[in-house]
């Protein structure tokens, strides 16, 4: 009997429509944990550098965590992986909501999808009854119609339906994958989604998911809860009320965006406003957020409800989550009433929210400095929010300007040239990030930005306080509890460190001090996304409820799996090496790992230099942040070892002969 | 006459308002009765079910009552304060015409019983993993009077008497002893 996990795995190959059940190695999970530990490993082996995100040999697979569908609370996310059409590297993507526990009591672990359908079909998953169904009249339909029309067709209301839009039909760069208040939204999953013909998946599941050792998993999980109420009780003192608090930022409960509003960029993260938040405007936002929320919405046994359904007068009402409510907003230079309801029609068509609001700032930032002409833009609208609205339809539909717009701001500029590239200055790995530009390097942000495979920071910060608090006593109060370090040395990095003088920014936290903290914080998102944890409980805010030291035991009991900490860390840095060698083995190398240029006024390549140096070293990566034969054979990854021999990306063991013979030295 | 008892009566009060559609009352509901013991779970075989509906702002958490052998022969709709309601949304039962309340596999209809446990728990199991107060747990006393039982002779003559009077019931017993004493 398998234990958390179901032990099987969906392959559905679209091109012959063909679907099979298969029964999973439980070795893997203990060597890679599951979702996307999992997932690398499948990618590893299946999916060469050779083939295009668009090739029929792309895999597209939906994930559930190791842990979806135990009784741990916030446990829910599903974790999408391809290859990328915009980056050209590994994308992985995660979802909340309700679709990967759906997916465990209908008995499978992940549906691995490859091929193309020749037709529009959608995949209808019920216990054990799977059925490719045709989807040509579903075709242009929005992601949230589409599910409804699924559940209604199917006579199934319970059934959980992730779906792309236009978007994604469209193979837009920056698709999306939509499913009830969630969205799977970056590195263009919802265009290979589009690109093989599969328009959405539902899924019913009515059977059991097993636990090993119940007593002790329950136990555990009330241990969580506890703690969750706690931490309600009591916010962080001294950090903005976005980040005091446990779940994903409560943008959708929280009025107050001065934090927001005046530190981030507006327009295509071009322009900061400092003095934007005043009285007036917060009484207009906090008035038209009240107007439109209905209620705030929760995922899968989460109490948090970070969500809210948002119903904007004359449109539909839809759900929304985080960031998504100012990012329109802020890049078009209006108002969060504004924000909301062209929220409402990109939700449908299925777009990244970080993404298609820059992307079309810079449309419109080109045309205003003569790159792109009148002619380009033919039809364009005079009035500013109609312009944004006229962009988001010509862009999901890849009409005119809209096809170059659709594959993002780097490939975009590279194809209209004419000195265009400067105006796609926000960008990571060809993917667009955060609109944000400051001044001082942080120099453990500088390494995250730089060496994150996520290409999104909000992926891989979080546990270490994004900046030091004002006095010594307000940061001993703030270690006195902190229990989730790994070690106590974390502590003293953070008591040292100062706003101002020789214990501050760039040059502390020292470089060595920076390796710890980016590979904690990045090691907890890893592990997050291997057992389908939200990272709103985890890896995202402070002092969160699953940490390090409790995790190994949900792990033991949950599945069976024994793990201890040294255990879990091991499993973490084998998987994430893993996805490195993806992306190693298809180009990526240090040339690639830099924030944006302009990302920090104040820049210090030297220090830059050796913090990357130390840090490649620090994760067992040469010169060129690739893993080293040392550090593979260190992880079990020997083969991978000898597919980079064999394609020239390293150098053969140095005591390697083929007759076995020990060399003369 | 009656003796005064009290009973305590056991109440999960539900206000829909808060609830935030996150389903944990099923999870658990379905884990603390599986046997063993939350060794699995399963909200297809929970004894509460969400009926929701995000679009329609409708969350509305029902438990399972008592099973009806066969479905209702009309449908009744509600509208409240705009939203209007599904026909089945707030029955209890275990019922032909839907899934709720029985067992995905056997069919057998499944019953509230407030986590009933040998030591009592302080609240059932939905309530404690409710940490929005959509479920809270009430106890309250209540005085009832002691209905007297009646043995069999008494049952058969209350009523008799209810029938034909009292008076009449006396005549007839009165002839009936003089008749057989003769």
């Amino acid at each position: 009997m398998r234990y958390a996990e179901t032990g099987y795995n969906l392959e559905i190959d679209l091109s012959r429509g063909n679907i099979e059940r298969v029964q999973t190695d439980p070795s893997l999970t203990e060597l890679y944990l599951g979702g996307l530990g999992t997932n690398a490993k499948i990618l590893w082996d299946r999916v060469p550098p050779e083939v295009e995100p668009f090739a029929p040999e792309n895999l597209l697979i939906f994930s559930a965590g190791l842990l979806c569908g135990t009784p741990a609370t916030g446990c829910n996310r599903t974790i999408v992986s391809t290859i990328s059409p915009q980056t050209m590297l590994m994308a992985f993507s995660m979802m909340g909501g309700f679709w990967a526990p759906e997916l465990k009591y209908a008995g499978y672990d992940k549906v691995i999808f490859r091929g193309k359908s020749p037709d529009l079909v959608y995949l209808w998953i019920h216990n054990d009854k799977i059925e490719l169904r045709d989807a040509s009249h579903l075709r242009g339909k929005g992601a949230g119609e589409t599910a409804e029309l699924i559940r209604q067709e199917l006579r199934e209301p319970h059934a959980q339906v992730a779906a792309i839009g236009m978007a994604g039909e469209n193979r837009v760069y920056f698709a999306s994958i939509e499913q009830g208040r969630s969205s799977a939204s970056r590195g263009g999953i919802g265009a290979v989604m589009g690109d093989k013909g599969l328009k959405a998946i539902a899924v019913r599941g009515t059977k059991d998911v097993n636990l090993a050792r119940p007593a002790e998993f329950m136990e555990l999980c009330n241990e969580v809860l506890k703690y969750i109420k706690v931490r309600n009780d009591n916010p962080i003192p001294g950090v903005m009320p976005i980040l005091a608090g446990l779940g994903s930022p409560q943008e959708m409960a929280v009025h107050d965006e001065k934090w927001h509003t005046e530190n981030f960029m507006w327009g295509n993260s071009r322009l900061r406003r400092k003095d934007f938040w005043n009285k007036e405007v917060a009484q207009k936002w906090a008035e038209t957020l009240d107007r439109m929320r209905t209620r705030l919405i929760s995922c899968y046994n989460c109490p948090m409800k970070c969500g809210a359904t948002i119903s904007a007068p004359g449109l539909p009402t839809y759900m929304m989550k985080c960031f998504s409510k100012l990012t329109y907003t802020m890049a078009a230079m209006s108002d969060l009433e504004f924000g909301l309801k062209i929220a409402q029609r990109a939700t449908e068509y299925g777009v990244d929210a970080f993404s298609a609001p820059q992307v079309m700032a810079f449309g419109l930032e080109l045309h205003e400095a003569g790159i792109l002409t009148d002619q380009d833009m033919a039809g364009l609208p005079a009035d500013n929010e109609d312009r944004f609205y006229w962009l988001l339809d010509r862009i999901v539909r890849r009409e005119g300007i809209g096809d170059v717009l659709a594959n993002g701001t780097y490939w975009a500029a590279k194809q209209i040239g004419k000195g265009a590239d400067a105006f796609a200055h926000n960008n990571i790995k060809k993917h667009e990030q955060l609109p944000l530009k400051l001044s001082m390097l942080n120099p453990i942000y500088f390494l995250m930005y730089s060496t994150g495979e996520k290409i999104n920071i909000t992926q891989i910060e979080g546990q270490f306080p994004q900046a030091p608090f004002v006095t010594r006593e307000e940061r001993e109060e703030f270690v006195k509890d902190w229990f989730q370090v790994p070690d106590d040395k974390f502590k003293q990095y953070f008591l040292d460190w100062e706003p101002r003088g020789e214990k501050s920014m760039p040059f502390y936290p020292t470089v060595q001090m920076c390796c710890d903290i980016v590979d904690w914080q990045e090691k907890m998102h890893y592990i997050d996304d291997a057992l389908g944890m939200c990272a709103g409980l985890s890896s995202f805010p402070l002092k969160p409820p699953y940490h390090i030291h409790n995790y190994p035991k949900f792990i033991s009991a949950g599945a069976g799996i024994e793990m201890d900490e040294a255990k879990l860390t091991q499993a973490a840095k084998r998987y994430r090496t893993l996805v490195r060698a993806i992306n190693i083995r298809r180009g990526m190398r240090r040339k690639d790992e830099k924030p944006p240029e302009n990302h920090w006024k104040k820049r210090f390549p030297e220090l830059e230099k050796e913090l990357l140096d130390t840090y490649y070293q620090f994760k067992g990566w040469n010169h060129e942040g690739i893993p080293t034969q040392e550090s593979l054979h260190a992880l079990g990854l020997d083969d991978v070892g000898e597919d980079f021999v064999k394609r020239g990306i390293l150098a053969a063991k140095a005591d390697e002969s083929p007759s076995g013979a020990s060399p003369k030295q | 006459m009656g003796e005064k008892k009290t009973k305590t009566i056991k109440t999960i009060k539900i206000d829909a308002d808060k609830c935030n559609g996150c389903r944990a009352c099923e999870m658990i509901c379905s884990a603390f009765h599986a046997t063993p013991q939350y060794s699995s779970n399963n909200p297809a075989r929970s004894r509460i079910r969400v009926i929701r509906e995000p679009l329609k702002d409708i969350y509305v958490p029902v438990y399972a009552g008592e099973h009806a052998k066969a479905e209702c022969m009309g449908r009744d709709k509600y509208v409240i304060d705009g939203k209007e309601y599904d026909e089945c949304s707030f029955c209890r039962s275990s019922c032909p015409s839907r899934d709720a309340f029985k067992e995905p596999d056997s069919g057998l209809p499944l019953k509230c019983d407030m986590c009933e446990s040998d030591p009592a728990l302080e609240k059932p199991l939905c309530v404690q993993w409710c940490l929005v107060d959509a479920l809270t747990y009430e106890e309250r006393e209540e005085e009832v009077e002691e209905e007297v039982r009646l043995d069999d002779v008494e049952t058969g003559l209350e009523a008799l008497a209810n029938k034909y009077g009292l008076d009449k019931i006396m005549e007839t017993v009165a002839r009936m002893s003089v008749s057989k004493k003769g």
